[in-house]
């Protein structure tokens, strides 16, 4: 048997005898991978459960089980994990890592010694942030996005929170330097961008706004930091500053951070939907630009985040305006991915139903985003659990759903191995039905009223509370089942040929499962398109000795 | 760990051969690279820039006082000093690229030299801002005090900037020493010069960052000055703190 990357890597400095300093010092981007998805998901369920412990507590109206400022500090680690450690860092650096290159026919990312230190600079960002939990007056208790005034004034440790973020944010950007001359530099002989699958489409728009967005929300960080630390006043109305500015400093970027969470996202769906509707994608190049567009499109948007905290109405109306506009090429994939499967020989696996669900559940969030643009819509639910319920469809409904897609449809090719797919197919059911149980109702309790934030409410809310409960208990079962399943898959599942999914990509024309150290053992000429099915079956074969086409 | 980058050969239906890119001594992917990232610092300083112009409309006149008491003479020779440093450092570039290393190296020390007096000369003026009670947490810019609102923003967005200006000079001669240490390691030549190439681009960055924050600070303010100010500013080096 060939060897793989599990037995051979490359180091960033000598090369150690022992396995596990072997897995410290790689550079091998399919090994990066794997430990950030390692280090994400204990971050992840870290977050999952400060989420529950509220849900806990708001179980019944009044205060049970924490006060209000724990109630606060609660919810910020929950948005600071999940936000800056887990979805924005998430699907580039997990897949990205992973399969781009593969897909592209790279035997590495452009610079693999950065993309070792980046991992390293990620570990760094965590650790800060971890530290910030037990220094001085405890984690920040501002909510994610450090609003000023109060995280001016408030006596928690919020400076090593602000810290902590910039080195993420950093971190974020180098990962998205290396994919962009790695996608520049390093497609393989014949790839023109339009015969790059729409995977490498996405993270390439993500990497441009990585790359444009995070260095503002970076400097904005820093401004705060100084203003916290010498004083200096710009964001605190107190000395002169505009609370306002950093309102809309933050929303520069963080609003595109949105659609850097969700467009390798709607990569992954652009994969799974054609390779199992067995069909050619429809519209590829219309998917691959709008990808593009709602990158550019989102960068002009950010104000819909401040109808609420005073703005000229000439400039609300303006940013509600281009805030429709990103609907329409994100209904452009959307119409695309629905007429692929038209009329495709559909084949139900574990990828395939959660990227269903996925369209399902996105298109909830989508719609119900629509809703809250309009200015006298959001006038009226702004900080509602309307808002909190619509991003939760749109960013675990859609970014996390789908990130659990690509994990089951790439997990042969990352491992070698199959899960049990009858289980895989109960844990999907049991996240979908927990998840719109656990958020449905927020909606309605939003509607009515229902302010978010807050640890106590008025009884006539507690039903949706109970519900909302109730959803948690079945969704987090969901997901220990779903990565039990996996683990079990991995250990003791049965071994995999490289293309068990008969897909059309270069990532899965491999010699072997796992793939070898260096990737394909030989670069093909790419001078097919990325999607080529007939009758059901890939057109492309290749001589694996070779790498020419047989067909 | 050897690493020597054969090119490898694709061949496609026709039988014609095509060179594979790969990662090892890919000269153009390491300028891309860090030409990306120094559109990461354009993007920063954008966006203090911004900060800086917001409220500079809010406090148009607290804005001109203030700048108006800044040292011109100092800020004016460190303008000169960067660019002459832009210079030395180009040509550095240039003697690499024709194969001069010697002349290369000293063109790096002529750099740093400069680099170093920058530094040298901005702490003299930030001393003599602090003796005139002008420093961050201290005296005038403290909360108390009763300097108007617009020139504490200024001040404080000063110091901010210069000092991250500053701490991008210092990089820059972390850099450029560890340059000198790889020329004579040999591990940058004439023919392979793209750590060379990439410093040099960065220290264009950090002197074409310093053309803007120069005017936006030292300049703005200095509609009133008049040719027999200039008596004043050599005899006492520190105008305008009235």
């Amino acid at each position: 048997m060939s060897k793989t990357y599990f037995d051979e890597t490359h180091c960033a400095i000598g090369h150690p005898k022992s396995t596990f300093m072997q897995w410290m010092l790689t550079i091998d981007h399919k090994r990066i991978g794997i430990m950030y998805a390692a280090v994400m998901f204990v971050f992840f369920f870290v977050a999952v459960f400060t989420a529950f412990a509220m849900r806990l507590e708001l179980f019944a109206p009044g205060g049970q089980y924490m006060d209000g400022n724990t109630f606060n500090q609660a919810f910020t680690l929950h948005g600071v994990i999940m936000i800056f450690l887990f979805i924005i860092p998430g699907i580039p650096a997990i897949f990205g890592n992973i399969v781009m290159p593969l897909m592209i026919g790279a035997k590495d990312v452009s610079f693999p010694r950065l993309n070792w230190f980046t991992f390293w600079l990620y570990i760094a960002g965590c650790c800060i942030a971890l530290a910030s939990l037990f220094i001085g007056e405890g984690v920040a208790d501002t909510g994610w996005t450090f609003y000023a005034p109060y995280s001016m004034n408030t006596g928690t440790n919020v400076i090593m929170a602000l810290v902590a973020a910039f080195v993420l944010g950093f971190a974020s950007i180098l990962t998205g330097l290396n994919f962009l001359v790695t996608i520049h530099r390093l497609r393989a002989p014949g790839m023109t961008f339009f015969k790059m699958p729409l995977f490498v489409w996405g993270i390439y728009a993500t990497a441009w706004i990585q790359l444009l967005a995070t260095p503002v929300v970076g400097i904005t960080l820093v401004l705060a930091i100084l203003e916290k630390y010498f004083g200096i006043g710009i964001f605190d109305p107190a000395k002169g500053g505009d609370p306002v500015l950093f309102q809309h400093l933050f929303w520069i970027y963080s609003h595109p951070a949105v659609y850097l969470m969700i467009l390798p996202a709607f990569g992954i769906m652009s994969e799974i939907i054609p390779t199992f509707s067995r069909k050619e994608v429809f519209g590829y190049r219309t998917i691959a630009l709008s990808s593009a567009s709602i990158a550019g499109i989102g960068y002009l948007v950010w104000g819909h985040h401040l109808y609420t905290s005073g703005m000229s109405d000439i400039a609300k109306t303006v940013f509600s305006f281009l805030t429709f506009f990103v609907a329409i090429p994100t209904g452009v994939k959307f119409y695309d991915w629905v007429a692929t499967m038209y009329q495709g020989k559909i084949v139900l696996s574990t990828p395939m139903i959660w990227a269903l669900g996925t369209i399902i559940t996105f298109a909830i969030g989508g719609i119900t985003g629509v809703t809250i643009t309009m200015i006298g819509m959001d006038v009226h639910l702004q900080d509602t659990y309307y808002t909190v319920a619509h991003f939760h469809y749109a960013i675990l409904g859609g970014v996390v759903f789908l990130l659990f897609a690509g994990m089951h449809y790439w997990f042969p090719l990352v491992t070698g191995k199959m899960y049990n797919e009858t289980k895989a197919k109960i844990a999907f059911y049991l996240n979908f039905i927990g998840f719109n149980l656990l958020w449905f109702p927020m909606f309605i309790a939003g509607y009515y009223g229902m302010p978010r934030r807050y640890f106590d409410y008025l009884p006539e809310f507690e039903i949706y509370h109970q519900l909302s409960f109730y959803g948690a208990v079945i969704f987090i079962a969901g997901l220990i089942y779903m990565f039990w399943v996996l683990f079990k898959g991995w250990t003791k599942g049965e071994a995999t040929t490289p293309n068990p999914w008969n897909a059309t990509t270069l990532e899965w024309h491999l010699p072997s499962s796992p793939p070898p150290l260096e990737n394909h053992s030989k670069v093909p000429y790419v001078d097919f398109d990325p999607y080529e099915y007939k009758h059901g079956e890939p057109v492309v074969k290749f001589n694996y000795e070779t790498m020419q086409r047989i067909d | 760990m050897g690493h020597e980058y054969v090119p490898e050969i694709a061949i496609d239906r026709d039988g014609n051969q095509h060179e594979v890119q790969g990662w090892q001594g890919d000269f153009y992917g390491g300028k891309l690279g860090f030409w990306l990232f120094m559109l990461t610092e354009v993007m920063m300083f954008g966006a203090m820039f911004l900060a800086l112009a917001y409220y500079n409309s809010l406090h148009p006149q607290d804005f001109l006082d203030a700048s108006a008491a800044l040292n011109r003479l100092l800020g004016g020779t460190n303008t000169v000093i960067l660019l002459v440093s832009a210079l030395t450092m180009g040509l550095g570039l240039l003697r690499m690229r024709a194969g001069d290393v010697k002349g290369a190296k000293l063109m790096i020390w002529a750099t740093i030299i400069l680099a170093v007096a920058f530094l040298v000369i901005k702490g003299f003026e930030w001393t003599a801002e602090y003796h005139h009670g002008i420093f961050l947490m201290h005296d005038k810019l403290l909360p108390e005090s009763s300097l108007p609102f617009g020139q504490k923003l200024f001040y404080g967005l000063y110091f901010s900037m210069t000092g991250l200006h500053g701490f991008h000079i210092i990089i820059g001669i972390g850099l450029m020493l560890w340059l000198l240490k790889r020329i004579n390691a040999g591990k940058v030549s004439p023919e392979h010069h793209i750590l060379h190439w990439n410093i040099a681009l960065y220290w264009d960055i950090v002197h074409l960052i310093w053309v803007f924050v120069f005017p936006y600070y030292y300049m703005i303010g200095a509609d009133g000055i008049q040719m027999s100010d200039f008596s004043m500013i050599f005899g006492g080096g520190t105008n305008g703190h009235h």
